[in-house]
């Protein structure tokens, strides 16, 4: 009670002073509207929600942290919208994931966005996880051997997008999928698993922590792999924060047809590079000025600098790392650029598998 | 029986941890804030949780859920007001409860309308707590059941009331729902980003027509437009009226509408992404379907308010189910509810299936809250009537320029650009003349709001089911066909059967007369020209991104048959027949001022925020209509525009909103009001 009442008198005071002249970058009584271009149940979603309260602590003056959704066109909708937004006065925060990332890779014309013009101010690595319905689970053994033959239903948001990675992965397993496009986040393809209209389905750590996991506990759900993750010099390890599941590279190995060593594998893992150890980016839009963005730098280092955050995050979105200021351009940077080789290889794969047509 | 003693246990948990006296006062709180924005027009739940938020985060989770589901729970009680006072829904699910209650309260018996309603709100929030309570342990295997082809047949059943809803000649009720849908599908497409009607150049039109803009343009706009046209007070008689008592018998009468409608209201706030905007008026088809003397439906049918007032309560009991189950929001302020939920205490209490196990105590205590908060505001809102109702007494002539300022300042938050109120307007004007010429604006609605969900659940159907034909005929069938898509169909088959019959019983927009043909001729032609434009744009969407394509191009190609059906009629059939109703002939005699006037004022408040922002034209306009409208002497007149615009200013403040800048605005810098 008397911390409402504190917390209360302390907005409006806040409310009071952001309205009398001052020159210094004070968030009090401001709103910020942090939009994620998917919808409510992913994991994008997951990330934006355990991050917007810990921001609003941290930054000057305890401003409200609201998380927005806006879904379409597997998130180039909602980036194209951002590219729009103009600075005013440094409320509009926009998060990304490999899914907004991918089809700018690929030169995709839905894509109205340009990286370069926005100024990251925070990045997070996560990870991939793939799991089949009860009746294919009972069959998998560490390899896909016996998975070949089976039909597998994938509610997949977006060819181009970060779905890209599991599509190219399954192919190589030699599983038949048959992906259901356009749909909504990831979360919709949990909820498609759940109703049973998918018998396969994959989700960044954080949406498989928060939402799926829950299904493999109850036996309807069986986790086949991770995409794993990058060492320091740059080989694929198990995921550290599902140390007991394969990663991808070692169910290839253990099946037949599928090569680590191949053309396609190389392809794979420069996506997997691009999409996952660096997946999720907080921008400000183009035009914000630098004591704007180093106030929201300062913030996610304040909140990196928690002594309780590795024990929040790890229970929300898995053990993973995060990039805040510089480190989160150059974060940026990574995440953005891909082998020319692998890029062509991946358009071509997109037209002959997808029928979808990129320059 | 294990079920019951579960409920029984858990309710009981529930209650040791809200019979705190913190909690009720917060509980009072959240209700006081629910009743001040239920009655702004166009204000709901959504702008109330936001307005929220700021103070949610860290609070303790019983407090936190105390403050939102008092919100919540009250926001369709007391949206009554505006509705029945006012003409103008309060929000989007008290729609239908224009339709008689407004006539009622136009003949005097307010009084009877709003405690008919009150009873209702109060009983079908009720029912809705009761049902969450059961639902929560026995819906989870039925909702779960729910695959595309539910969901999308759902949305269907929503689409077929417009049948009900078109007045006497169904096809333009079913045309009316197709521009709806076809105006839903303006901007980026969902699934290939392929733009639709909009080029680059409007970026403003990209993220397509926001629902706050399109309700307030096509309800609000045209009944504000008609009453400043006539003058005098919105209610010809002053003071409420007798009937309290009345209403509540009322409703006791109607015990039974009551019950079948909380039930309807509960049941299709289940149903995730529904949302509150079709129960009230399915609730309000029933009521016309089960209704033997339909002559008073839109003049004042008591049994028009009880049946949405019960069932819009008892929604949000229903909405719950998906929210707290599986995190699905059920509407646009669930959604909210979900993020805000994250905030409370650290984070522990998240939707999903933790809130049937670790936190089954937290959910049964939403449901305490939700039962407490309905009862809490029914007594609000009896004791504070005759405060509110007294609006209504002001010649309108003082009020309108106030609401036009609150709509225009709400429609502007949604995408704070001063396009906002350019589309406002236009879509206004659309929904003037759907009026005058008695196109069902609620089946645009309709159409509007359940475009996207059926072409979501139809694009996810297809694919789906041509995957399952290529691996065997049956797997098709059974996955399109199955048993609760049969019985959701069946159902609807029947109601637009029985909806179609017993159409032209309503007349929502009331008795009106025929005119010359060439109004309503030259409407339908600008209609069909619409409609062409749209076919040929999104005919242009080349085949690899059909997707995004297929739907409007349906539902476009349909409307076009429609329209030219109508067409054809309309030459071949007499000055008289039905099709060419004209609001304007009979209302001529009524009206006071031309209609152009009265929308020029607005015009000038639009071109006058364009230039010098929304602030100073403002003080302008409401100076200038004071004075030349209102014909009020100056003092009083200045006093009133001081008072609109420290309103205005004021609520930017609270709400920490920016106003819509002009020209002035773009070449100088200001302080913040004017900025």
């Amino acid at each position: 009670m008397t911390k409402f009442r504190s917390k209360l008198l302390g907005a409006l005071a806040a409310a009071v002073l952001s309205h009398s002249a001052f020159a210094e970058v004070n968030f009090a009584g401001k709103t910020i509207e942090w939009t994620i271009p998917f919808s409510e149940t992913g994991g994008s979603a997951k990330w934006a929600n355990f991050f917007a309260p810990l921001l609003s602590e941290a930054m000057p003056g305890n401003p409200t942290v609201v998380v927005k959704f806006m879904p379409g066109a597997g998130s180039t909708k909602g980036a194209n919208w951002f590219q729009r937004q103009k600075h005013t006065d440094g409320t509009v925060m926009f998060g990304t994931s490999g899914s907004t990332q991918f089809p700018y890779l690929l030169d995709d014309p839905r894509v109205q966005y340009e990286y370069s013009d926005w100024v990251p101010v925070m990045a997070s690595g996560t990870g991939g996880v793939a799991y089949l319905n009860a009746e294919a689970g009972a069959k998998f053994d560490g390899s896909a051997n016996n998975l070949k033959g089976m039909k597998f239903i994938y509610g997949n948001q977006s060819a181009t997008g970060l779905d890209l990675v599991p599509a190219m992965a399954w192919d190589m397993l030699g599983m038949d999928v048959s992906h259901v496009m356009g749909i909504k986040g990831r979360g919709d393809g949990r909820k498609m698993f759940e109703s049973g209209e998918a018998n396969i389905d994959y989700q960044t750590s954080a949406g498989y922590l928060k939402g799926s996991k829950k299904f493999v506990d109850d036996g309807t759900a069986v986790a086949m792999m991770t995409w794993g993750a990058l060492d320091d010099d740059g080989n694929i390890v198990r995921d550290p924060t599902l140390p007991d599941l394969p990663t991808f590279k070692e169910v290839c190995e253990k099946t037949a047809g599928c090569d680590v060593n191949g053309k396609e594998f190389k392809v794979w893992k420069a996506f997997f590079i691009s999409g996952f150890p660096v997946q999720k980016l907080a921008f400000l839009p183009a035009g914000t000025p630098k004591d704007i963005a180093d106030t929201y730098a300062a913030a996610f280092q304040k909140i990196k600098n928690r002594p309780d955050f590795a024990q929040l995050a790890e229970k929300r979105l898995g053990k993973y790392p995060m990039f805040v200021g510089a480190g989160a351009q150059k974060a940026a940077n990574v995440a953005t650029d891909l082998d020319p080789d692998a890029k062509k290889w991946a358009i071509q794969y997109l037209k002959d598998r997808f029928n979808v047509s990129l320059k | 029986m294990d079920l019951l003693y579960t409920a029984i246990e858990a309710l009981i948990s529930a209650s040791q941890l809200i019979f705190h006296q913190e909690v009720f006062l917060f509980l009072a709180l959240g209700v006081t804030l629910g009743l001040s924005v239920g009655i702004f027009p166009g204000l709901g739940g959504i702008a109330g949780l936001s307005l929220m938020l700021p103070f949610i985060f860290g609070l303790d989770p019983i407090i936190g859920l105390a403050l939102m589901v008092g919100l919540i729970a009250v926001v369709p009680t007391s949206d009554t007001f505006a509705s029945v006072l006012m003409g103008i829904p309060g929000s989007s699910s008290s729609q239908a409860t224009v339709l008689d209650g407004f006539p009622l309260s136009k003949e005097g018996h307010a009084a009877r309308a709003l405690s008919a309603a009150f009873a209702s709100s109060l009983f079908g929030g009720l029912v809705g707590a009761l049902f969450l309570t059961v639902f929560i342990l026995v819906a989870r295997p039925v909702v779960l059941e729910f695959q595309s082809p539910e969901l999308l047949m759902v949305s269907v059943f929503g689409l077929s009331m417009v049948g009900i809803l078109a007045g006497k000649i169904p096809l333009k009720g079913v045309a009316a729902a197709g521009l709806g849908i076809m105006v839903a599908s303006i901007g980026e497409g969902p699934f290939n980003g392929e733009l639709r009607l909009v080029s680059y150049d409007v970026p403003y039109l990209l993220d397509g027509f926001k629902l706050v803009i399109v309700g307030l343009g096509i309800f609000a706009i045209p009944e504000i437009v008609a009453l400043l046209r006539q003058g005098g007070s919105i209610s010809n008689n002053p003071s409420l009226g007798s009937g309290w008592l009345t209403g509540v018998k009322d409703w006791w009468a109607h015990r039974w509408l009551s019950i079948r409608c909380s039930i309807i209201g509960v049941l299709v706030g289940v149903i995730p992404g529904l949302g509150g905007s079709v129960v009230d008026w399915i609730a309000y088809g029933h009521a016309i379907q089960t209704t033997r003397d339909k002559s008073n439906f839109g003049k004042g049918e008591i049994r028009g308010v009880i049946a949405p007032e019960s069932a819009n309560n008892a929604k949000e009991g229903g909405g719950l189910v998906p929210t707290l189950l599986f995190g699905i929001p059920g509407s646009g302020s669930m959604a909210i509810f979900i993020g805000a939920l994250a905030l409370l205490g650290s984070g522990e209490l998240e939707v999903g299936q933790s809130m049937l196990t670790d936190n089954l105590d937290y959910t049964y205590s939403i449901v305490w809250l939700l039962a407490l908060a309905n009862v809490l505001g029914t007594v609000l809102c009896i004791i504070l009537a005759p405060q509110i109702a007294r609006l209504t007494s002001i010649p309108f002539v003082l009020v309108a320029p106030f609401v036009f300022m609150i709509i225009t300042f709400a429609a502007f938050q949604s995408g704070q650009d001063v396009l906002d109120l350019v589309v406002l307007f236009c879509i206004g004007i659309l929904g003037i003349l759907m009026k005058r010429f008695d196109w069902s604006r609620p089946a645009f609605l309709i159409g509007f709001v359940l475009a996207n969900p059926v072409e979501n659940f139809s694009n996810n159907a297809y694919q789906i089911a041509n995957i399952r034909f290529d691996n065997s005929f049956g797997q098709g069938l059974d996955y399109l066909f199955g048993p609760i898509v049969i019985v959701i169909a069946i159902i609807t088959v029947i109601s637009i059967v029985v909806g179609i019959r017993q159409a032209k019983f309503i007349q929502p927009e009331g008795q009106l007369e025929t005119g010359t043909k060439r109004a309503p001729f030259l409407f339908i032609l600008g209609l069909i020209g619409f409609t062409t434009l749209f076919l040929l744009d999104i005919g242009s969407i080349p085949d690899y991104a059909w997707t995004d394509a297929v739907f409007p191009f349906v539902i476009g190609c349909t409307v076009l048959v429609i329209l030219l059906l109508l067409m054809t009629q309309m030459m071949l059939r007499p000055e008289t027949d039905a099709l060419f109703v004209d609001g304007e002939i009979q209302s001529s005699q009524a009206n006071e001022r031309p209609l152009w006037a009265t929308i020029g004022w607005f015009i000038a408040l639009l071109i006058g925020t364009s230039l010098v922002g929304f602030i100073i034209s403002l003080a302008i306009f409401l100076l200038c209509f004071f004075l030349f409208r209102a014909e009020l002497k100056w003092p009083r007149a200045l006093f009133m525009s001081v008072c609109g615009v420290c309103f205005m200013i004021f609520m930017g403040w609270i709400l920490n909103r920016e106003f819509p800048g002009g020209l002035l605005q773009f070449y100088t810098s200001l302080p913040w009001p004017l900025r």
